[in-house]
């Protein structure tokens, strides 16, 4: 079921990896065809353009991506009318080419609303929601203008991201009615769930309307995590903000912290150590093995195979300990600062880190051959939840998922960077986009990951682990993209006059992938959805904020 | 496939280790010894299993992890006669981790009152004892002690699975 894509990336074609080097090398300025702007390439090891646009050109881009096969990532919005006068609303696209960041100002008569990208990205929807919410910035034309992330827990008429609004301001929440899409018809109810769960996980709220045993829609209502992260991190040091970056979504600390880092580092033109690169992959791979065994285990269970959740979160307690042992943290948080990591790996601990692969790895394929092999627990992963390849591209499913249902792009793959390019990482890929199949993904990335550890222990190179960091460019941007373990991860930031954050967007690749599990469940029955939604593990934080 | 499974329970053997004292440092040893001294507590005090219910009402998902972990073979909780359960009616103690968001104030207030008394409440993680890095804010009420009446706070970020597990046994005494 799992296909690896050897030698996929060393290909000719769409790979940028000849590309991306050299920081600093002359290249062919980036365009998009059709569009008349003039775009900079961003400081980084992945290929990253940023340019402004007219409200025109914004409505063209999105065409312009939609037809290269591109896909949007995420929008957010600014406010720079202390220093500049207007607000602005920025998008990040995927291309092949790499990463597009076009920034729009709204400096017109129509100074808070800017086009809706809805018609041509359906993932659009939540983001303009929270947009709206968060900085008053309206997609003129959208179809849904609900709240998103505010639940009258502070009026329709406050935004926080607002420069005048200091954040510490304190509202009574209210109980606001939200109007959930209703469905009708003969026999048909609703289940409401949450949000507060009947598990150990994070809140959120879900709607299904069913009849008998299945279900016809279900709806989602998150947000209820949205904790302030972004208006918190306004007004401090990139270093003050580093803490922060790396608690948007605890299981994916090592991805944020990162993706943080690598925008940091641009602001401040560091050079970061090759070996503070690498230990940063050995992270990340150590996190990815991490999370997989956890959802292994999980899956399990909740297909009553408790056997499957012993084995497995044994196996990941043990891991957590190493983790700890190595870098002094069970989740790895706060290992990557600024410039590079905190401490270096003791040549000794390298040599268990591949002792430690090779008996996990024996241990993971032993238990996925009970696993493959138990015909109840098959008969609950097979064809259930399923999201096909064209749904799959409609929403811009992301990450693993995405992998699964035989669509998705891996960063470590597409464009290589440190040192990734080194590594040459097989992509896990299944075409069923059911359970089984985000099952079997998970288990091809861990043995995948497993390699690479072995291999970044192998073959680090030496020197230091932290670079210098200069001044931060005042009124810069700098952005990081991370393939975490569930997709991927960017975080953008833009520094005012005094170089300290004005705007830092944090993004979960949750947010394509939480309305893709609304489809998935669609002609399923309700005792599934459990299994389902694992199958996916989204994260409510990091799409919360 | 049964002979597999078979083969790798017994192989595996037990791995769950000794259960914390509370405040001192552990002893690798008398592990039964122990057990039977945490359920036997347990009973003194409630005459059954303790029945804790999880509320996230805002965390970054770090602490439910470590929370999670508590399940795991290593700690066995359940081993010890400490379960975790999913309606708040059948809990005698409240897990609660932080910050809690402004949108979770009502719901975490709800949970607890849903409780029947006598109920202990334990705030895990720096954001559940002290509001941590994200502190209180238009979207962030702090710490849960702001919300509901706290008995035991675990701080760390998140705290290891002990340390949870040393919480839930200093909030029993």
């Amino acid at each position: 079921m799992t296909v690896d894509e050897r030698g996929k990336t060393s290909g000719a074609g769409p790979s940028v990896n000849s590309e991306v080097a050299v920081p600093g090398a002359v290249r062919k300025p980036f365009q998009l065809p059709g569009l008349d702007s003039t775009f900079t390439r961003l400081p980084g090891t992945l290929p990253m353009y940023r340019a402004q646009v007219t409200k025109a050109q914004w409505r063209a881009a999105a065409s312009v991506v939609r037809s290269l096969g591109g896909r949007l990532v995420t929008i957010w919005g600014i406010d720079r009318r202390s220093e500049a006068g207007y607000c602005a609303v920025a998008v990040a696209y995927a291309l092949n080419a790499g990463l597009v960041w076009l920034d729009l100002p709204l400096n017109d008569t129509e100074s808070t609303s800017y086009p809706d990208l809805t018609a041509t990205f359906a993932s659009a929807a939540r983001m303009q929601r929270a947009v709206a919410d968060l900085s008053g910035l309206i997609a003129s034309g959208a179809a849904d203008t609900r709240p998103w992330l505010r639940h009258a827990a502070w009026p329709a008429d406050y935004f926080p991201l607002c420069g005048e609004n200091n954040g510490r301001e304190r509202f009574e929440a209210l109980d606001e009615p939200y109007a959930f899409v209703a469905v009708t018809g003969d026999g048909v109810h609703e289940i409401p769930v949450g949000p507060v769960h009947a598990g150990i996980i994070e809140p959120g709220h879900f709607r299904f309307s069913v009849v008998g045993e299945k279900v016809l829609r279900l709806e989602e209502r998150l947000g209820y995590t949205h904790k302030g992260i972004e208006k918190r991190l306004e007004a401090m040091s990139l270093a003050q903000g580093t803490r922060i970056a790396s608690r948007v979504s605890g299981d994916s600390t090592v991805a944020y912290g990162w993706a943080y880092c690598c925008a940091a580092e641009a602001l401040c033109a560091t050079q970061v150590p090759a070996r503070a690169q690498w230990l940063r992959a050995f992270a990340l791979e150590r996190e990815r093995v991490a999370n997989h065994l956890g959802d292994l285990g999980a899956l399990g269970n909740d297909a009553a195979f408790s056997f499957g959740l012993a084995q497995f979160w044994r196996l990941r307690e043990a891991w957590q300990r190493r983790s700890e042992e190595l870098v002094g943290h069970r989740l790895m948080m706060d290992w990557i600062v600024p410039g590079g990591v905190k401490s270096d790996l003791r040549v000794e601990a390298l040599r268990t880190v591949g002792e430690d692969c090779v008996a996990l790895e024996a241990q993971v394929r032993l238990l996925e051959s009970i696993y493959d092999a138990h015909a109840g627990l098959q008969d609950r992963f097979v064809g259930t939840g399923r999201v096909d390849a064209q749904l799959a591209r409609q929403l811009n499913l992301t990450g693993m998922a995405a992998r699964a249902s035989g669509v998705g792009s891996d960063l470590r793959c597409d464009f290589g960077g440190v040192p990734y390019e080194n590594l040459q990482v097989r992509k896990a890929h299944a075409i069923d986009g059911d359970v089984a199949a985000r099952v079997a993904v998970r288990f091809a990335e861990i043995y995948e990951s497993l390699r690479l550890i072995r291999k970044i222990a192998q073959d680090l190179p030496s020197g230091p682990t932290l670079g210098n960091l200069s001044e931060p460019q005042a009124r810069g941007c700098g952005a990081g993209w991370i393939e975490g373990w569930r997709g991927e991860v960017l975080v953008t930031i833009e520094l005012d006059d005094r170089g300290l954050i004005r705007r830092a967007h944090c993004h979960d690749p949750s947010w394509q992938n939480w309305p893709a599990l609304e489809h998935a469940v669609i002609g399923n029955i309700v005792p599934d959805f459990p299994l389902i939604n694992k199958s996916f593990n989204l994260s409510y934080s990091g799409q919360d904020l | 496939m049964p002979w597999r499974m078979l083969r790798q329970i017994v192989q595996v053997g037990i791995v769950t280790e000794p259960p914390p004292e509370v405040g001192a440092a552990q002893e690798p040893s008398a592990l039964l010894a122990e057990q039977h001294e945490i359920r036997q507590e347990i009973l003194a005090v409630l005459g059954r299993a303790v029945a804790i219910r999880a509320v996230d009402p805002g965390s970054c998902n770090g602490c439910e992890l470590e929370i999670h972990a508590l399940n795991n073979p290593y700690y066995n909780i359940e081993g010890l006669g400490i379960k975790f359960v999913a309606s708040p009616r059948h809990a005698d103690l409240l897990l609660v981790t932080g910050p809690v968001s402004a949108h979770m104030e009502a719901a975490l207030r709800r949970t607890y009152e849903a409780m029947p008394a006598p109920k202990r409440v334990v705030a895990v993680g720096e954001c559940g004892c002290n509001g941590g890095v994200f502190g209180e804010s238009y979207a962030s009420r702090g710490r849960v002690a702001n919300i509901v009446p706290v008995d035991v706070e675990v701080l760390g970020c998140p705290p290891p699975p002990l340390e949870i597990l040393r919480g839930i046994r200093r909030a029993l005494r």
